[in-house]
């Protein structure tokens, strides 16, 4: 009846005082997660060697300085040449029965072009002046293409797509398996050396 | 016995809630404690160039590299041309190499020769710089790098 209890302090308001900046904490901060592409630099060789490559196997890709494409000799807009690429790479240009014929390609087969994924290279040259943005969105173009075929690739073998499956590896999803992640590990492995990533960025021009 | 029944009768208790603002609060600082507002002061512009064909970065094994153009306050100091930045200070081409050993040096022994190099480059630096980068990279023989971006499609510009 009369018998209240002395009034405590309302701490009822504190857990929205601390929920309120734990929003504020959680909306403002943000956990990065750099992500970008990854390269090898080729490694530092005194005596110049001459490698001969033929000219069909050699994708050149230039850009000036004012951001325009050259490829293979013909000017192209940035948003063509990721198809380009692929149709170099997926040619497989020598004819059925040579050791090096690559039965998986879909391309077009044509003699001028590249032999196999294995001998097709891709050059990049930039001039000084080139605007990172575009040389970046050329790597990515060029990394695209194969990703694009590793894909299709990893599609027909084994039924899942390249690009996710190693995501999901990277991010340590099979960690508790190692039987598992080892195969699968062999099956990216696989896929890659169907179309091993040739890309050579020269040193850029002086200019 | 009568005594405790007589003390249990009535209404039910309300479940306290006095320990709401401990759990939350303890909530908040693992928030403030593991998110890192920013690594390393920028002295130089930083808008990433976009891509979409992208692997993580491993950051225990990375070093970064910062360039571009000196930010606005820095601009009357240092004027507008691109600028390499490591750690908290403006590096030139030529002292490259002695910052990059020093900072290799401060990464776990097991993954020193595992070491990643973050390019975090502008968008609007012209390649040169990059250049001059990859040619100190590779007399270190530092050969792993990263073009950090940021995700978005690099065709609709």
């Amino acid at each position: 009846m009369a018998r209240r209890s002395t009034p405590e302090v309302n701490a009822g308001s504190m857990a929205d005082i601390a929920f309120l900046l734990l929003i504020f904490f959680l909306v403002t901060t943000t956990i990065e997660k750099d992500k970008g592409i990854a390269r090898n630099l080729p490694p530092k060789i005194d005596q110049k060697e001459d490698i001969n490559i033929k000219q069909k196997n050699l994708f050149e890709v230039l850009v000036n300085k004012d951001d325009q494409l050259l490829v293979e000799e013909t000017p192209m807009k940035l948003k063509d040449l990721r198809q380009a690429a692929i149709d170099f790479l997926d040619n497989g240009g020598l004819p059925n029965g040579d050791p090096g014929y690559c039965n998986y390609c879909k391309g077009k087969r044509d003699p001028l072009s590249s032999d196999n994924p294995d001998k097709a290279i891709i050059s990049v040259k930039s001039d000084r002046l080139t605007s990172y943005k575009t040389y970046i969105a050329v790597q990515n173009e060029l990394v695209a293409a194969y990703n694009f075929l590793r894909d299709r690739e990893a599609q027909r073998l084994y039924g899942w797509k390249y690009t996710e499956m190693k995501k999901r590896l990277d991010e340590g999803e099979f960690k508790n398996t190692p039987i598992k992640e080892d195969k699968i590990r062999e099956q990216l492995k696989k896929i890659q050396d169907m179309y091993p990533l040739k890309l050579s960025e020269a040193e850029t021009k002086k200019n | 016995m009568a005594k405790f029944t007589k003390k249990k009768g009535g209404d039910l208790p309300a479940i306290s809630t006095a320990s709401l603002p401990d759990i939350v609060f303890m909530l908040l600082f693992f928030f403030m404690v593991v998110t890192v507002l920013r690594d390393s002061n920028l002295l130089v512009q930083n808008k990433l160039p976009k891509a979409d064909q992208v692997e993580k970065l491993m950051k225990d094994r990375s070093i970064f590299i910062f360039a571009g153009k000196p930010s606005d306050r820095y601009k009357k100091k240092y004027g507008s041309e691109p600028k390499i930045q490591i750690g908290d200070k403006y590096t030139d081409v030529t002292s490259l190499r002695s910052a990059l050993t020093e900072l290799r040096g401060k990464l776990r022994p097991e993954l020193q020769d595992k070491v990643m190099v973050a390019l975090k480059v502008d968008e609007n630096t012209n390649t040169g710089v990059i250049t001059d980068i990859k040619e100190e990279l590779r007399e270190l023989n530092m050969l792993k790098i990263i073009y950090i971006t940021t995700p978005g499609n690099p065709l609709d510009q």
